[in-house]
């Protein structure tokens, strides 16, 4: 097959890191690339000199037998290159045409693109109403919207940021379908991804970045998930050992939980009712942007709960705040790193402050001992395997995985009876994720009830016990993993609704 | 090409150089300025920094001022910090010191004669609370309608304003004033006059209380759990409420604290000083205070010397104007640009410049 683009020893360098090393790779036309690595091993930076975000040290791209140099964006949509972003830049106000406008160079008129976008989104089979306003859409809808976008402009390169993060199992089904249907067009992917099985099933090659040097680049069918992600690492390293074990008294339940939205586009939860056990492991499934965010704020206390819906161990602290919920044992680690579950410009050690003042006696009669906060953000670094210079270092220095895992061990080092997790290991490398997966089995064993919400069904599957899925803020009945697969989690996730109904009336 | 970069934690060097940067910067630029008007620009510079501290004929005089009027800025200053560390603000500190002067006159004045040692403590506390009761008004609003407390408190400095003329040309008006507006003058009260601690240095009770207040203020951000939720609020809401902190909590603590502070300076000013209530009475303390706040880098320490710095401007800025003639608003503007240039440099303390060669597109 004939080459596309040809990268060429490219190196960027940032102060303190060289981001890419030389890394050097050729993408075919028609074929699915991935771009694999872990966190901070150099696949933004890489993308971003190629879509022209970036400009590079050293190294040349030729695209298409054409030195490639693109000064910004634009310049690279003009070459024919597209990109779908992680973060959706769309405006919630606005409906899916006018946002696809708002993309574009020249947009033709309104009603000629509303043609166009169903045209686009017919052939490709991406359902997707021009007129919907996006502040309804699910978040498989609003990639849909820019991934239209980029298709409107008949690139010639796709490039991909870890797409499928926020789809249901159907979901993703269709979105391979459609890229496959690209591949077959003779259109280019470069597809990012930490997923690997995905990697396996979709991409015809890959490459692996590893400290910003590109290690190998393999056929993904050939080798094991296992194999790929040692690459990654550069190490072998340990997948949390199975468990079995006599599952204790019931520390948390809820009893159909109601909580209004608390904003124009948040989720209310509707009648959320579960129940964990000590030793358990409770898993919950679900797109982004089901309730996920507000099912954690109401079990840590941040939102007060009608009376008589949260029972910790028997006794009702629907309205018990944060603090004396902490008090009790029953500890949570929010998603959103940077701003909710730590203060960006603040210490390490201020940020141990956050959530461990009381349980570990870190204020003494009013007054911050600020030694012992040191010692205790310490010993979160020491045992997580934090990489920072220091407890004095602020957290927004630290990278996303090194502040997860500050996040993860300041409550479990505080032996909470129920821990409740949102995402544990979102953007964390496999090892540092294996780690933290351990982390919380350990505390199971211990006798703590867990409760993981998360979107990576493959993480809930490997520690869960029993699981259950949350679809616009309902949440399904909790079953045991052992009994489940992809199929029935999908249906699950999806409210047991079929996939096109779901999507029309929803 | 220059390019700004974030860094990846605020300089600690930066903030202490920039409130320096920019008091040379304004020094620079103001003498240019002063040149424009046609006057001697390094002469003008001496004059406003120098003479009221060192000059042979005039510092025996305009060295006491230098505490008389450092005192009210910290005081407010120092307030204003806590609430603007949580992302709260009261920038109508102005009237909450024009009600705490009025509600703590109103209080001495209902018992003159009174020759009682407690009058001037009892008059302290109704001027702290008078100043708390009109930042409570912003704080009430904020949490139960959502109003931005930044609108209500500047608006009701206006309404202060008012209550200060009813006050003193009606219902505090001294019976033995021959009709003309204005309280009775409580230099002439020795039981509550707020006098000079020790003879010519400007050390009244209200300097005392923001030397106070400035070590108060360190221990309550730098050691108090509630000081550590003040920050907590105004760096990241989010992680506030997660933590367990109460906004409403924090709105109330933050405008009650700078409400008090400010009332309290209101009575020591018109206890002192300025000697009675009259309709002009209030100078400006309330709204410079807003600046000597950010000069200070909202850190106490910082505070008292850009306290100390302000009034120096004020006290230079009057011998400008009596020794060469400038024009009033020309020290308003100097201390306006002082204010224009921290705000400008204090970008370096979490971005840093980068000389990058011309990129080809």
């Amino acid at each position: 097959m004939a080459t596309l683009l040809s990268i060429r020893g490219l190196t960027k360098a940032y102060p303190g890191v060289v981001a890419n090393d030389d890394v050097s790779f050729d993408i075919d036309k028609g074929e699915i690339h991935a771009l694999l690595g872990e966190n901070g091993a150099g696949k933004s930076t890489l993308v971003k000199m190629i879509f022209g975000l970036v400009k590079p040290d050293a190294g040349e791209m030729v695209l298409d037998g054409a030195a490639y140099t693109p000064g910004k964006p634009s310049d690279a949509r003009r070459a024919g290159v597209a990109m779908v972003f992680q973060h959706f830049s769309l405006f919630e106000a606005l409906d899916v045409a006018e946002n696809v406008a708002l993309g574009m160079e020249n947009p033709p008129k309104p009603r000629d693109l509303a043609r166009q976008i169903r045209e686009v989104s017919e052939t490709y089979g991406l359902p997707l109403d021009p007129t919907r306003t996006v502040g309804t859409l699910s978040a498989g809808e609003r990639q849909r919207v820019e991934i239209i976008r980029c298709l409107l402009q008949n690139p010639r390169l796709l490039i991909m940021d870890e797409p499928t993060s926020v789809l249901t199992p159907q979901e993703v089904e269709i979105l391979f379908k459609t890229l496959n249907k690209l591949r077959a067009e003779g259109t280019s992917i470069l597809y990012i991804s930490h997923k690997l099985e995905e990697i396996r099933a979709l991409c015809d090659t890959a490459s692996i970045l590893r400290r910003g040097k590109n290690v190998a680049t393999i056929v993904p069918r050939d080798v094991t998930a296992r194999q790929m992600a040692e690459l990654m690492v550069g190490a072998s390293f340990d997948t949390p050992a199975a468990r079995a074990g006599e599952k204790g008294e019931v520390l948390l339940r809820t009893d159909k939980l109601s909580l209004p939205a608390p904003g124009a586009f948040g989720t209310p939860l509707r009648e959320a009712s579960l129940e964990v056990r000590a030793g358990e492991v409770l898993g919950i499934g679900g797109v982004a942007g089901n309730g996920q965010d507000e099912l954690l704020m109401a079990l840590s206390g941040e939102r007060l709960a009608p009376a008589g819906s949260i029972f910790f161990k028997g006794r009702d602290v629907s309205r018990t705040g944060p603090i004396g919920r902490r008090d009790a044992g029953l500890l949570s680690g929010p998603e959103e790193r940077l701003g909710h579950a730590a203060a960006p410009n603040m210490s390490l050690t201020e940020n141990a402050v956050l959530t461990g003042a009381r349980r570990e006696g870190l204020v003494r009669g009013g007054f911050i001992d600020w030694g012992k906060s040191k010692g205790f953000a310490e010993k979160v670094i020491e045992r997580f395997d934090v990489r920072t210079p220091g407890p004095g270092t602020a957290a927004r220095a630290l990278s996303g995985g090194n502040l997860q895992k500050f996040v993860v061990g300041r409550e479990i080092l505080q032996n909470p009876d129920v821990f409740i997790v949102n995402q544990p290991t979102w953007g964390v490398d496999a090892a540092a994720a294996a780690a933290i997966r351990q982390a919380l089995l350990d505390l199971a064993a211990q006798g703590a009830a867990i409760v993981v919400i998360s979107q990576d069904l493959d993480e809930l599957m490997e520690i869960s016990d029993r699981f259950a899925a949350l679809n616009e803020g309902r949440l399904s009945p909790a079953r045991a993993v052992s009994e489940l697969d992809i199929e029935k989690i999908g249906l699950m996730m999806g409210g047991a609704h079929d996939m096109e109904v779901a999507h029309v009336d929803s | 090409m220059i390019r700004l970069e974030k860094r990846p934690q605020p300089s600690r060097l930066w903030t202490i150089v920039t409130p320096l940067l920019a008091v040379v910067l304004t020094m620079v630029v103001g003498g240019i300025m002063f040149a424009l008007l046609g006057k001697p620009p390094l002469e003008a510079i001496r004059t406003i920094f120098w003479d009221p501290l060192f000059h042979p004929q005039f510092a025996g005089y305009s060295r006491p001022q230098l505490l008389v009027k450092a005192g009210p800025l910290i005081l407010i200053a120092i307030g204003l910090s806590i609430g603007f560390k949580a992302g709260i603000w009261n920038i109508g500190a102005e009237g909450q010191y024009i009600m705490g002067a009025v509600c703590g006159a109103a209080v001495g004045l209902a018992f003159y004669p009174s020759e009682s040692v407690l009058l001037f403590p009892l008059m302290v506390v109704a001027g702290a609370l008078g100043g708390w009761a009109w930042a409570m008004i912003p704080a009430v609003l904020k949490t139960r309608f959502g109003t931005n407390e930044i609108l209500v408190s500047l608006m009701l400095v206006y309404v202060a304003e008012n209550i200060l003329a009813s006050a003193s040309a009606g219902w505090l008006r001294s019976p033995e004033g021959m009709g003309f507006p204005g309280s009775r003058n409580f230099k002439q009260w020795p039981a509550v006059f707020n006098d000079e601690l020790v003879a010519n240095t400007g050390m009244h009770w209200g300097v005392v209380a923001a030397f106070i207040a400035v070590i108060g203020a360190y221990a309550l951000m730098a050691r108090h759990i509630q000081g550590f939720n003040i920050r907590l609020t105004g760096e990241a809401p989010r992680a506030a409420r997660f933590s367990g902190v109460s906004p409403v909590r924090i709105v109330f603590l933050c405008l009650g604290i700078s409400g008090a502070l400010a009332g309290m300076a209101g009575l020591f000013e018109v206890t002192g000083p300025a000697g009675q209530i009259t309709i002009d009475f209030n100078s400006g303390y309330g709204f410079t205070a807003i600046i000597v706040a950010f000069l200070g880098r909202l850190h106490p320490v910082g505070i008292l010397l850009a306290g100390l710095l302000m009034a120096l401007t004020y006290i230079g800025g009057e011998l400008a104007q009596l020794m060469l003639g400038l024009p009033g608003a020309s020290i308003q503007l100097f201390q306006g640009m002082l204010l224009f240039f921290l705000l400008a440099t204090d970008v370096f303390t979490n971005y840093r410049i980068r000389f990058a060669k011309g990129e080809l597109a």
